[in-house]
């Protein structure tokens, strides 16, 4: 079989397995971004508890793999009353553990906003919420961007792992299909490339583009 | 519900403790093939030729930015399709190796742009050779600052292990998956493995970032 007629065959199965690798990507980047603020806050926190409960949740997601993450989910977590549905529990664990990643960097990045900025802030009598969210935050968000641009990518090639829970992903597809046509340079090969297209065709030119907007938002271009 | 048996963890314990062996030899093997080999896919990005290096380039950022695991499938079943059988332990140390070698040439790079020009002209009109230069004179200088960002990826490769149990590489993932499919119990193998990875990697982290304290120090960079 050419590689055209391979195409032709099983070009409908590996389009649909890159549209569910490009929704589990953008689910899990939204719940990685959530978590990662929230989490990256209460590192912040002046309450003990709050701190420490966001230092746990870091150190375990960052000190064990994404895999072990994964299978804990889907396998165990069943055991303690709480069954997530196979694709689910694969943006839950993807989102839980790059989220970890990402708590660090928007600590990092509050952290290294100037000093002068905070006291300013408060010299013109705003709320610390209103700080936050009208001052630091923006500012932080140009800083973390490029960091971001590559935790997206590490993202993106977490969700392959969720094809070993059996959700039909764009890894899932080609390994059945390699199990039936043992054409394993064209169907591993294409997963390749595609990965690749994803990640420096369409993630590398948004956050780009993104961090250009951000600049101009903030009067920096 | 939830019922933790004290008694099957122990049961287990030795198994896991055999694997975990494993784990740690594939991250060394994995890591010191990464080392050698992103060096040299560093240095290829520095000859004259700047087609070579936008090949080698582009290249890289191939692999970094391609899952590992998908990796690891495509080494371990290419490579008979072209007659070479690999065993999972070859196909996984290649794969794994080259997957960091990747992300160290990037660390790499950064430390040999790093060296001051003025060792370049030094070492010219000393009439060193380029290799004397590079071995004897630039990669010397150039590793310190590397040291931190490959600290990072020594972790990292050692997470990354358990991927390699895809192809059935015994170390501590798929001997955990063995013990689930054997006993149906998969509460305290998969929790064990857990923390057996958290056991490893903090202390390996909180290691690193003393040393690299240490080495700031030690280069006068606080």
């Amino acid at each position: 079989m050419s590689y055209l007629e391979f195409l032709s065959q099983y070009g409908d199965r590996i389009l649909s397995g890159t549209l569910v690798t490009i929704v589990l990507t953008i689910l899990s980047a939204l719940l990685a971004m959530a978590i990662a603020l929230a989490a990256g806050l209460m590192r912040m926190s002046r309450n003990f508890f709050v701190r420490a409960g966001a230092t746990v949740y870091i150190e375990i997601f960052r000190g064990t793999s994404l895999l072990v993450q994964l299978y804990w989910i889907f396998f165990v977590l069943p055991l303690f009353g709480i069954t997530l549905e196979k694709f689910t529990a694969g943006f839950v664990a993807v989102g839980m553990n790059l989220g970890a990643y990402g708590a660090e960097l928007v600590r990092g990045a509050i952290l290294s906003v100037p000093k002068g900025q905070w006291e300013a802030a408060q010299a013109i009598n705003m709320t610390p919420t209103k700080r936050m969210l009208r001052i630091i935050l923006p500012q932080a968000l140009l800083i973390m961007l490029p960091s971001w641009g590559n935790l997206l990518i590490e993202l993106l090639k977490g969700t392959a792992l969720v094809a070993l829970i059996a959700v039909a992903d764009l890894m899932f597809q080609v390994k059945q299909i390699n199990g039936t046509t043992f054409m394993s340079a064209e169907s591993f090969g294409t997963a390749l490339v595609i990965y690749y297209i994803l990640a420096r065709f369409m993630i590398t030119p948004f956050m780009r583009w993104l961090e250009r907007f951000m600049q101009r938002k903030l009067g920096r271009a | 519900m939830l019922d933790w048996r004290w008694d099957f963890t122990l049961d287990i314990l030795p198994r896991l403790l055999v694997a975990t062996g494993n784990t740690l030899l594939a991250a060394g093997l994995g890591y010191a093939i990464a080392i050698v080999l992103g060096l040299v896919l560093a240095l290829a990005q520095r000859t004259p030729s700047r087609a070579f290096t936008m090949i080698v380039r582009e290249m890289v950022e191939f692999i970094r930015s391609t899952p590992l695991v998908l990796q690891i499938f495509f080494v371990f079943y290419v490579a008979p399709q072209f007659g070479i059988r690999l065993s999972p332990w070859t196909a996984g140390m290649i794969a794994i190796g080259l997957h960091y070698a990747a992300y160290l040439s990037e660390v790499y790079r950064g430390g040999l742009d790093s060296v001051p020009k003025g060792q370049w002209e030094a070492a010219t009109s000393l009439n060193l050779s380029t290799a004397r230069t590079y071995f004897r004179v630039i990669i010397p200088q150039a590793m310190p600052p590397s040291l931190a960002g490959m600290g990072n990826y020594l972790v990292g490769i050692l997470k990354d292990t358990p991927m390699l149990s895809v192809i059935g590489v015994a170390e501590l993932m798929h001997t955990a998956n063995a013990i689930g499919s054997e006993t149906y119990r998969f509460l305290e193998p998969y929790t064990m493995v857990g923390v057996i990875f958290l056991a490893l990697s903090l202390p390996t982290a909180a290691a690193i970032r003393l040393f690299e304290a240490w080495l700031r120090r030690k280069l006068g960079m606080i």
